[in-house]
């Protein structure tokens, strides 16, 4: 037994390095503009996988956050996202031109303009997970089925809400700042590159180190970290577990809102947004394993290398093909390390 | 006991006895559209109840499943619409269609084996939605708008062309199938395929292999949502990426959940309630003084958050609680008149 078991890790692992290593060949040497012969193409690719990786990784920390502390896998978490979206540019559109139905353009756009939709956005996520977890899934602890159906049903109610108040779900945006929606020239070799994204790897990275900051230095993060190994024992040296459940509830949700800025700032928002926020939350916590914000940055970056740059890098005409890529990437995974890579059993 | 097992099977005997007069009893419209609607969405949930209950995976890819063979069928036998268009004969492509489907839900099925629960409701999600996605992108084989113009055998013909001959032949195969699931759950592999979802650290250690009866069970579970997927094209006709899109994986969890997760009979239940409901109130628009309420996925959404909240093993549950307190009632009573 033992000798199969290792046998088979370490096929796992060389099906793994062998795959990686003929992408690295096929990117490097192989394609159609490889990259030893276009290096600029081949690093602005890189910067979008990374800056797209970035995008995942605050979507998707909030939802491993409540799944590490409560269980809880939050089929809502794409539903707040679209929420938020629209919110977002409801209070954008109101704030500069007064009218919610005038599009605006990035230069009409402030910085404090854009944070304060950030803000209002976050908070209107964050509140409506918070309600969403008093209301149903709090007295259904433990029951971690029962609560993933309650948030599949939120999450049908409230994309028909959506559709039925936005007119129809059209597609819409918001806009970046005009001062950091412009290229930005990297001084490498006159390499430059969209500030919008750059703006974007900036945010990802101070939300990761504040999360950081916040579950390892501070009380309540303390407590959460306990929470996820030992709820019981937690409750019963007299923390109040279920302020805290409250709290990471209320983050996970807001950090789904504050994606939704970001995101809607990039591309559109439309009916259908959610469910495929509900994918990328689902499939960066799939890959970097379920609760941990370290598997969530891995994760978040892997999805972003693959999605890029098999759009990018497949034979011209093939990259409608790069959908299958991610389920490669998934099935890797699964079949080396079921739990995902920072991943353990519950 | 064998009183409940006495009523359930007179309730069997008449809902079949129902569904073989159907055509005569009711129009066509309610045999052809609405009922033949039941028995295929039945049988997908059918699919989801079995791997629930009988092996602890709560599956959303089996409306994925369904749809992957009814691809298959149509870029299999259609001429000039989008898709593969090889224009083989209907007959040549139930089988592919069956067989690929089944194939894939290998595939799905062994790579998810090592996970349950949760973990197994989001893996196969992932599954539907990259299958989805898929077919929208990849013009090949499918494309946006999907593929149109799919006929069955002649012999079957559209309901157009033959009204009821397909509701027969989905009726007979629902209650093979139904039986084929009675029938694997006695099994061998039944049994310690309910030993691996209840203790699966104990049946490891007595040898058995935890994956594998996963793995086939799911296999078991595509084969059956393969079969429906290609009465579905027969019936509609046309496939298109939204046929197996995130609403549709939904629409089929509702279906199961509303029936109960428990037993396979809830299936057909949940089918018969939901396509009914979506029958009479898909079109209603719901506003109060002038303000939208929603429409018919706001309501379907609540009846779906009200079962899971009050009563989690669905309608069945309802029943199955009600005979219990029949059969506590009954003894209590006949104690009293002993006394």
């Amino acid at each position: 037994m033992p000798v199969a078991l290792s046998y088979r890790r370490h096929l796992g692992w060389g099906v793994t390095l062998a795959a990686f290593a003929f992408g690295l060949v096929w990117v490097v040497f192989l394609a159609d503009r490889p990259a030893h012969s276009d290096p600029t193409a081949f690093f602005s690719t890189l910067l979008d996988a990374i800056t797209q990786g970035a995008l995942y990784f605050v979507v998707a920390s909030g939802f491993t956050l409540v799944f590490g502390l409560m269980r809880v896998v939050n089929m809502a978490h794409g539903s707040l996202y679209l929420v938020a979206a629209y919110v977002a540019i409801d209070v954008q559109r109101r704030i500069i031109t007064g009218n919610p139905d005038t599009t605006v353009s990035s230069t009409q756009v402030s910085v404090i303009n854009w944070f304060v939709v950030l803000l209002v956005a976050a908070l209107v996520a964050g509140l409506l997970g918070l309600v969403m977890q008093q209301a149903f899934l709090r007295w259904n602890q433990g029951q971690d089925l029962r609560q993933a159906l309650i948030t599949i049903a939120i999450s049908v109610i409230v994309a028909d809400q959506v559709v039925v108040h936005t007119g129809g779900g059209v597609a819409e945006d918001m806009s970046f700042p005009g001062r950091i929606n412009q290229f930005v020239d990297l001084h490498v070799k006159g390499f430059s590159y969209s500030g919008a994204r750059l703006f974007i790897l900036g945010l990802a990275l101070f939300i990761g180190l504040a999360l950081w900051l916040w579950l390892k230095r501070t009380r309540t993060g303390m407590v959460i970290r306990a929470g996820v190994d030992d709820r019981a024992m937690v409750a019963a040296l007299g923390v109040n577990i279920q302020r805290v459940f409250a709290i990471a509830f209320f983050v996970g949700s807001m950090l789904a809102g504050i994606g939704a800025v970001i995101g809607t700032s990039q591309t559109a928002v439309s009916n259908g947004t959610d469910g495929i926020w509900l994918l990328n939350s689902l499939v960066v916590v799939i890959i970097g394993g379920m609760g941990s914000l370290a598997g969530a940055a891995v994760g978040s970056m892997l999805y972003g290398l693959i999605g890029t740059f098999s759009a990018a890098y497949l034979p011209a005409g093939n990259t409608q093909y790069a959908v299958i890529f991610t389920f490669v990437l998934l099935a890797i995974v699964l079949a080396v390390r079921p739990y995902g890579i920072f991943g353990r059993p519950a | 006991m064998s009183d409940v097992r006495a009523i359930e099977r007179t309730i069997a005997a008449v809902a079949l006895a129902l569904a073989a007069l159907a055509p005569v009893l009711f129009s066509t419209y309610t045999v052809d559209q609405l009922l033949t609607q039941v028995l295929i969405f039945g049988i997908v949930a059918m699919s989801l109840i079995f791997l629930a209950s009988y092996g602890g995976m709560v599956s959303l890819a089996q409306t994925a499943l369904f749809g992957i063979a009814g691809f298959v069928f149509g870029n299999m036998t259609t001429v000039d619409t989008k898709g593969l268009t090889l224009g083989y004969s209907p007959w040549a492509g139930i089988i592919p269609a069956i067989l690929i489907a089944t194939a894939i839900g290998l595939v799905f099925g062994g790579l998810a084996s090592r996970s349950t629960g949760i973990y197994f409701l989001m893996i196969t999600l992932t599954y539907g939605v990259i299958a989805n996605l898929s077919f929208g992108q990849i013009e090949r084989i499918s494309g946006f708008g999907g593929i149109s113009g799919i006929v069955p055998p002649s012999i079957i013909g559209t309901t157009d062309q033959h009204p009821h001959r397909l509701y027969y032949l989905a009726l007979v195969i629902a209650v093979l199938l139904y039986a084929l699931v009675r029938f694997v759950i006695r099994t061998n592999f039944g049994l310690s395929l309910q030993g691996v979802r209840d203790e699966p650290v104990r049946m490891s250690s007595l040898g058995y292999g935890i994956a594998l009866h996963r793995t086939l069970a799911f296999t078991f579970g595509a084969f059956m949502a393969s079969i429906a997927g290609v009465l579905f094209v027969w019936w509609n006709g046309h496939v298109d990426p939204q046929t197996i899109g995130l609403g549709a994986t939904l629409n089929v969890l509702i279906i199961a959940v509303i029936g109960g997760l428990r037993r396979i009979e809830g299936a057909f239940v949940g089918a018969l309630a939901f396509v009914f409901i979506n029958d009479r109130l898909a079109e209603t628009d719901f506003s109060v003084a002038g303000f939208k309420l929603g429409t018919f996925n706001s309501l379907i959404g609540l009846i779906f958050l009200a079962i899971v909240l009050v009563s989690p093993d669905g309608l069945l549950g309802i029943w199955e609680r009600a005979m219990t307190l029949l059969k506590q009632r009954q003894p209590a009573a006949a104690a009293a008149a002993g006394d």
